[in-house]
């Protein structure tokens, strides 16, 4: 009978969590979609959350620093780590994607202070919307240069 | 041939290493005191050996051997020599090194103690310790060698363990340099911190597993290592605040934590070793929780080694993720074959372990103990499954899907606000028996000052529900804590006839683990102030001023006075600074400076807030972008924090709490004699 308190006790906890996990999940998780993805679905998914990953290409960065309007163009890059690798790597990557203009590419809008990690060829992953204008707007940023904690040897040092 | 030599030496410690775990088995198996007592000194020399490798890796860090490729990818001239030191543990090889090196003064610090009363656990300790060793040492030695060079052949340049044939050594004129953000003080401390929590972790799991070896599976293990795991949450926890910190310092962080996958690596491992802590008092004082007890410290370890493979492996994506290596399918085979190996033996010892009485009030401390067990592992829950949310949804629907900050916050507010209703109420109950009629009679005084609190706050401060629960919840917590210690203070008083200050004083030193406890629940309430108020109250402004020009905020004027830029040639930067004044209500403060610092070797710019902190709020500015004509301004971003300095206070409480209860006891009145079935309906002043 004692057992039969705790036990309640302990599903009670368990099912709590379950819910809060659930109803959490609901609310706010976000598709992870690459550039290719994100523009084959189109309007369908315009308002949902959304994560996106591409390759920040340098030349098309704009800011307005009196508005803190940050504007910049990401191409497609895959999502797949292992595929990434056996492309020759994240840096390998995110060159590739920014020199081919064939690449499909995407617009994102966001407002605050610039990264200090935005620049060229970095990983720009952007959490937020994709507006009916076809426009990307980020509510939160992450950049990861793959140089960013260990430099790959470059290129004068690698031969290919 | 230094480096050579670094390598050399490495390889001698593996074997070194790998030695002792040999002969520990093979001398237990063999009942040969003399091989244990040899695998002994093996495992005492790992860390003068380690030592030297690392003396060597500094040495070539300091002194610019760019021909060494971990050299040149994390020192470069222009860094002043400590940041060339702390470079050590910049890059993976490095990092990989600093673990094993750290694991081994542990290990030798182990070893050197008595064992007199333990010598049957020796051996498995030193097996433990020793797997744990060679795989990281066997990292380096395998794929993240730090000593290799860079030599070039005929196919190019690249990095080699040996000189290949027809090849010459290739010296760079400087190194690539350690990542600007990386360049801060936070990097001195912040990663050793962590690393410390993390390895010294390994201690009282080894001790476990040696446990259940040997079957003698009593609480000696956990007096054993109670200190430990102690010093090792100070560590693990001290890291993380710093990581806080320093975030919160440089914005290129983002915040003061941010749910990324990396912190929540170093946070989980966290969570289990509180949950332990708090559940080897249950053991030690009532012989419950025996199993569960060997689980934490399980789980601890493989969170421990799975929290260094998600940083390492690339797996996720991370503001932390080292460059991806081939080593991460090795860490997820040895964190599997860990896990399996120490559930099957806990499995094997499942019966010598059964708990010596039983659970018969839900509201009597272990109960409560238990609900706070679950409370942590319920949050490790969340955690964990957003961590391998993305991971999971792909396998199932194809469809990556990931969580961000607000499942996490959403997902975890209730359980932590639970937590903190527990924190409030188990201090006040007692071992084997409370009713809800003797803790009502304890918890009414705090409960009705906490309301009047939270009553005033409504009237005053704000009207979120959020807020004022999480303020209620503090109130009570702190109140409840500090009746705790006057009343023992208070008993003191009378019974020894010290005055209440002598009085304070000897309750705390004699016991050290309750009284360090409790000042350690006031300063998570510290640091809860802190984050209801960043997290709930935060006001923001931006603009463009022209000098003379001014932004309000708050309560607080911001007003431009000058910029200044500069460069400082043998540092490699440019600097931008901006004077701003700043007033409150009108009245002058005093000045800040805001800038922008840029790496003209990496190209890349680092922001530097500048920050005005008091205990209402933190001013926090930064420096956006500037126009050289000073007429067209300069633009500003600024937040003001409401309370957040509660939380950097609090970390500090935090320190001073857990070194009051690591700290060794110097005249221990510890009752060794179990409580048992005998049903105590006092309070729990008197444990």
């Amino acid at each position: 009978m004692q057992i039969n308190k705790f036990m309640v006790g302990g599903v009670l906890i368990l099912g709590a969590v379950v819910f809060l996990i659930w109803s959490s999940l609901n609310a706010t998780s976000e598709y992870f979609l690459t550039v290719n993805e994100l523009n084959e679905k189109g309007s369908n998914i315009v308002d949902r959350n959304l994560r996106v990953s591409g390759a920040v290409l340098g030349d098309s960065i704009q800011y307005d620093a009196a508005n803190l309007i940050l504007t910049f163009e990401v191409a497609h890059v895959p999502g797949d780590n292992a595929e990434i690798e056996a492309l020759g790597g994240l840096a390998e990557v995110l060159h590739q994607a920014v020199i081919d203009p064939s690449r499909e590419r995407m617009k994102v809008v966001y407002e605050g202070p610039m990264p200090d990690l935005l620049r060229n060829e970095a990983q720009a992953i952007m959490t937020g919307h994709l507006g009916a204008d076809g426009i990307f707007y980020a509510d939160e940023l992450l950049l990861k240069c793959p140089t960013k904690y260990e430099e790959a040897v470059p290129e004068q040092v690698v031969n290919k | 041939m230094i480096a050579q030599f670094g390598f050399g030496v490495l390889v001698v410690s593996f074997l070194v290493a790998l030695y002792s775990v040999f002969a520990a088995i093979y001398g237990e198996y063999k009942k040969s005191p003399s091989l244990v007592e040899s695998a002994r000194r093996a495992m005492l020399l790992t860390w003068p050996l380690l030592t030297l490798t690392a003396g060597v890796l500094i040495y070539l860090l300091v002194n610019n051997h760019y021909e060494v490729q971990f050299v040149y990818e994390v020192t470069s001239r222009s860094m002043p020599t400590y940041l060339k030191v702390t470079a050590w543990w910049g890059g993976q090889a490095g990092s990989l090194l600093f673990w094993s090196w750290l694991m081994s003064a542990f290990t030798s610090l182990v070893t050197l103690r008595k064992w007199d009363r333990d010598r049957e656990f020796l051996p498995w300790v030193i097996v433990v310790s020793g797997v744990t060793m060679s795989f990281f040492i066997g990292m380096n030695l395998f794929f993240e060698n730090p000593f290799a060079q860079l030599y070039q052949t005929f196919e190019g340049i690249g990095p080699h363990t040996f000189q290949p044939a027809d090849s010459i050594l290739f010296t760079p004129q400087d190194g690539q340099g350690l990542n600007p953000l990386l360049r801060h003080p936070g990097m001195v401390i912040h990663p050793p911190m962590l690393y410390l929590g993390f390895v010294s972790f390994v201690i009282p799991y080894a001790f476990a597993l040696a446990a259940l070896i040997t079957g003698r599976t009593d609480d000696r293990w956990i007096r054993l290592t109670r200190r430990w795991a102690l010093w090792a949450w100070l560590f693990l926890s001290f890291g993380l605040v710093l990581g806080g910190r320093w975030a919160y310092d440089v914005l290129g962080w983002g915040g003061y934590w941010g749910w990324d996958p990396v912190e929540i690596a170093a946070f989980m491992p966290w969570l289990t070793g509180t949950a332990f802590l708090h559940s080897v008092m249950i053991q030690e004082k009532r012989g419950m929780f025996k199993h569960w007890n060997m689980l934490l410290i399980i789980l601890t370890y493989s969170l421990v080694i799975f929290g260094t493979f998600l940083t390492r492996s690339g797996v996720l994506s991370s503001v932390h993720a080292f460059a991806e290596s081939a080593i991460g399918p090795l860490f997820f085979t040895f964190i599997g074959l860990t896990l399996i190996t120490s559930v099957a033996l806990l499995i094997y010892r499942w019966d010598s372990l059964r708990s010596e009485t039983t659970m018969t009030s839900m509201l009597s401390r272990e109960a409560l103990f238990l609900l706070n067990n679950l409370l942590f592992m319920s949050i490790l829950i969340v955690c964990f499954w957003g961590v391998i949310y993305p991971l999971i949804s792909e396998l199932f629907s194809g469809q990556k899907i990931t969580v961000g900050p607000p499942f996490y916050e959403r997902a975890t507010g209730p359980l932590f606000a639970a937590l903190m209703l527990l924190m409030g109420i188990a201090p006040l109950s007692a071992w084997g028996h409370s009713t809800v009629k003797t803790l009502g009679r304890a918890i009414w005084k705090p409960a009705v000052i906490a309301v009047i609190i939270t009553v005033a706050l409504f009237f005053t401060y704000t009207k979120n529900a959020i807020a004022l629960t999480g303020f209620f919840l503090v109130a009570l917590v702190i109140l409840v804590t500090v009746y705790e210690y006057w009343r023992g203070a208070n008993a003191r008083q009378k019974s020894q006839g010290e005055n209440i200050f002598t009085a304070f004083w000897n309750l705390t030193g004699r016991n050290r683990r309750r009284y360090g406890g409790y000042i350690i629940h006031i300063s998570m309430m510290l640091m809860a102030i802190g984050i209801l108020g960043i997290e709930l109250f935060q006001v923001e402004t931006q603009g463009r001023v022209a000098v003379g020009e001014s932004l309000n905020l708050a309560n607080y004027t911001v007003e431009y006075r000058e910029i200044a830029s500069w460069d400082d040639s043998p540092k490699g930067v440019n600097f931008t600074r901006a004077v701003v004044d700043i007033y409150e209500n009108g009245v002058y403060l005093g000045e800040l400076h805001p800038r922008k610092d840029f790496y003209f070797e990496s190209q890349q710019s680092m922001t530097i807030p500048g920050q005005y902190a008091t205990l209402r709020d933190d001013l926090y500015i930064l420096l956006i972008d500037w126009e050289p004509a000073s007429v067209e301004g300069a633009t500003f971003k600024i937040y003001v924090n409401p309370l957040v300095n509660w939380l950097w206070l609090g970390s500090l409480l935090f320190l001073v709490g857990i070194v009051i209860a690591a700290w060794a006891e110097k005249d221990p009145e510890r009752v060794t004699v179990r409580a048992g079935r005998r049903i105590q309906q006092t309070s729990a002043a008197d444990d």
